[in-house]
């Protein structure tokens, strides 16, 4: 046993965390640090920032533009991104349809798609989900005919995440009908300027527009497109599920926004003195800071592991369900701590304005994230599903 | 032992029930909310006809003594229906503090109006460091001749945009933090000196910050003793509290009705979701926490209804249980319904957010659980 960190790691924790201090632009740090909303654009700019340095696409292989990092120092690195509070890497060209080119594609595909992901030049939404098709995936209805060197695909999409955004969207769908609903299914990547799709926004419970249904009506998607075989979709869908769980426990964050709640109580007036002197408020702090450490110190018991060859398992689902609950236990102590003040509405539009904030300025996006974080227990296979898997692969029943 | 209603308490619920049912429906409510008032005036002109804003006060103030378990049918009905019209402002705490302490005159000029559904009104009696604290008031009051000269801060005041009064309670006397000292005055928000910063609330319902600076009022708006509101503001906060309960728990019941019919229909893996053991258990711990809660409301009603000693000490029981279920409830119902309970054109995520308000309104969790034990 040893969990200090060595030398050279932690000269590289200086390395990263100097490279951040000195080209994180400030307009985007100020957004983030007083809680108005990012936009694309924004994030485009701090995406190209690290792709420049090559710092974006940490987890892929070197030979397609990786770092080569070793486990510990893509931890430092995600550690410093979070403590720095910079925007949120938009995982679904980088994370998912990134590493499913590289591991499933053919040469043309990769010399196509791969460089506008890296350079972060094209943006990707993920097609997975279908009104009658959540937690059950595989019963998805989208249907891709075959009709000469192109499919015609018909079906409808739902709480696709920044539909609104993207230039490609990335889809699973039913080449075949068979028995079994696993088979037949096919990994097709679609051009959203592509006549016949059409994307119309969700509006959320915290008022904000993020997820969208994209509908494709009689969509020509040429056959190059198809990634890997006709109907082996499924087994990329399960990877690409298992490369969404991991870090979707976003634990650096956690320890930022607790250290921040432990920042707020001393700032919040409570009586004659401040809300840190609440003693029912701040055991609920420190139980909640004694989980984030277990969950913590269990995520790096799994990097161990894959730094010593092994893959992310069944363990990705224990991070999935402890990270999401503690995200969703936060969310809520901080509506705690402001106490009204949590309920006066601001709208993204407020918000992004910055302007005749109600209370303290750090209160306005405080509901709204405790109401966006209902999301987290339900999305990238919702807690219960996490939960089965845990059951089957884990424990064997 | 009794629990059951009589039977005019039966009535007045089939009746609001009704309305509910016929007249209250979810995208009616959505059009109301986002309209500039924020609720129906027509509605409430409806609750004035049908005497629901009548029903705490006295006959003698031409009202229809109503007691604490009147009050608790009213907001568990509305609650149901997600109402969004003010009655907790109006009729429980502006009405509550006229009725006990409101002088002849004050009484004949101002409930009359309360009753009929003509005055909007609300009491402000948060500030931005009291929390849930009654007593920490700074806004100060001092005497001028006739006058009294009021300058302060009132945070979160729930229907002051609609209101033509607004009832501060203000220090005349004491300390930041003293029971001692705290008066009430009946203010016109559109005097000299009074700036309200009006907002919507993300449960649909609106509310103000209030500026008073220099404010010149006569000592004639002055609203019982000078000094003395504590105990009436209490009282009535307490009632306040049995109210807003009451509405959590229509809430709590409506959202597990929703939630199971829910699953009922829903099907994955060619089942419906109800099919599912370990979701049938999570519905079964809601029901549960929904029938405890349900259980210490009625004891409440019944203990401020008979003025117990320990009625206070209840109303913080059922405030600290309400606070527990809601969070409990309100997110399982969202859990379950997948996606679709995250987005704003479903009710369920509405009757969410108006549950989780309430979790603060009046006083949460950990406030409750230590006046509790204090008392």
């Amino acid at each position: 046993m040893n969990l200090s960190f060595s030398e050279e790691d932690l000269k590289f924790q200086d390395e990263v965390r100097s490279f951040i201090a000195d080209n994180y632009p400030a307009d985007i740090k100020n957004k983030m640090d007083n809680g108005i909303p990012v936009s694309k654009e924004d994030i485009q700019t701090w995406q190209k920032i690290l792709s420049k340095k090559g710092w974006f696409a940490i987890n892929w292989p070197e030979e397609y533009g990786g770092t080569g990092w070793t486990v510990t120092q893509k931890h430092i690195f995600q550690n410093e991104l979070a403590n720095a509070n910079t925007p949120t890497l938009v995982p679904f060209g980088v994370s998912m349809c990134g590493p499913v080119i590289y591991s499933f594609g053919n040469q043309e595909q990769k010399d196509k798609f791969l460089p506008g992901i890296i350079n972060n030049d094209v943006w990707w939404c993920q097609g997975y989900s279908e009104p009658g098709s959540g937690s059950d995936l595989a019963s998805l209805k989208t249907k891709a005919v075959k009709d000469g060197d192109h499919y015609i695909v018909n079906g409808t999409k739902t709480w696709t995440t920044m539909a609104q955004h993207a230039d490609w969207i990335f889809c699973l769908v039913r080449t075949e009908t068979t028995d079994i609903k696993q088979q037949g299914i096919s990994f097709l990547l679609i051009d959203m300027k592509t006549p016949g799709v059409e994307v119309k926004p969700i509006i959320t419970i915290d008022g904000s527009h993020e997820v969208n249904m994209v509908y494709l009506d009689n969509v020509k998607v040429p056959v190059e497109n198809l990634i890997g075989e006709e109907g082996a979709g499924w087994n990329i869908a399960k990877f690409l599920l298992a490369h969404e769980r991991t870090g979707i426990g976003g634990i650096p964050t956690l320890k930022r926004e607790i250290r921040r709640l432990r920042e707020i109580t001393s700032e919040l007036p409570l009586g004659d003195g401040f809300l840190k002197d609440d003693d029912l408020f701040m055991d609920k702090l420190n139980k909640l800071e004694i989980d984030l450490l277990a969950a913590e110190y269990s995520e790096l018991r799994t990097l161990a592991a894959m730094s010593k060859g092994g893959h992310p398992g069944p363990e990705s689902s224990i991070l999935k369900i402890k990270g999401t609950d503690l995200q969703q236990g936060l969310s809520d102590l901080f509506v705690e701590a402001i106490g009204y003040y949590a309920h006066p509405f601001m709208s993204e539009d407020d918000l992004a304005s910055n302007e005749g904030r109600i209370g303290p300025d750090f209160a306005a996006n405080i509901m709204p994230h405790y109401l966006n974080m209902r999301k987290v227990s339900i999305y990238g296979g919702s807690n219960e599903i996490q939960r089965n898997v845990i059951a089957k692969a884990v424990l064997g029943i | 032992m009794d629990f059951s209603l009589s039977e005019e308490q039966q009535l007045l619920k089939d009746s609001i029930t009704q309305f509910v049912d016929k007249d209250y429906q979810f995208d009616i409510r959505q059009r109301n909310v986002s309209s500039d008032l924020g609720y129906s005036s027509e509605f409430w002109k409806t609750f004035a006809d049908l005497g629901w804003l009548g029903m705490p006060f006295s006959e003698e103030d031409g009202g229809y003594n109503g007691g604490p378990t009147d009050l608790m049918v009213i907001m568990e009905s509305l609650g149901r229906g997600l109402v969004v019209e003010p009655y907790i402002p109006n009729v429980v705490l502006a009405g509550g503090l006229i009725s006990r302490l409101g002088s002849s005159e004050q009484k004949s000029n101002l409930l009359p109006k309360i009753i009929s559904g003509e005055n909007q009104m609300s009491v402000a009696f948060s500030e931005p460091q009291s929390r849930f604290n009654l007593s920490d008031v700074i806004t100060s009051a001092k005497k001028d001749g006739d006058n009294y000269i009021l300058d302060g801060y009132k945070s979160v005041v729930m229907n002051g945009p609609s209101s033509n009064f607004i009832i501060i309670v203000a220090r005349t006397s004491g300390k930041q933090l003293e029971e001692k000292g705290l008066t009430l005055f009946l203010l016109d928000p559109s005097l000299e000196g009074v700036s309200l910063r009006n907002y919507s609330n993300v449960d649909g319902s609106k509310a103000s910050e209030v500026t008073l600076e220099s404010v010149t009022v006569s000592s004639s708006t002055m609203l019982g003793k000078e000094g003395e509101a504590y105990n009436s503001l209490e009282e009535v906060i307490d009632l306040a509290t049995l109210a807003i309960s009451a509405e959590a728990i229509g809430i709590m019941e409506k959202m597990n009705e929703i939630t199971l019919e829910y699953t009922k229909t829903r099907e994955q893996f060619g089942e419906t979701l109800s099919s599912f053991q370990a979701l049938q258990h999570r519905m079964v711990d809601t029901f549960m926490a929904y029938e405890q809660t349900k259980s210490l409301l009625l004891m409440c009603a019944a203990k401020l209804t008979d003025k117990t000693e320990d009625a206070s000490k209840s109303v913080s029981a059922l405030k600290y249980q309400v606070g527990i279920a809601a969070k409990h409830v309100g997110e399982e119902a969202v859990q379950l319904h997948g996606g679709m309970g995250v987005t704003d054109e479903t009710n369920i995520g509405h009757y969410f957010k108006r549950l989780t308000t309430i979790r603060a309104i009046f006083g949460n969790t950990d406030y409750h659980l230590k006046r509790y034990s204090d008392l």
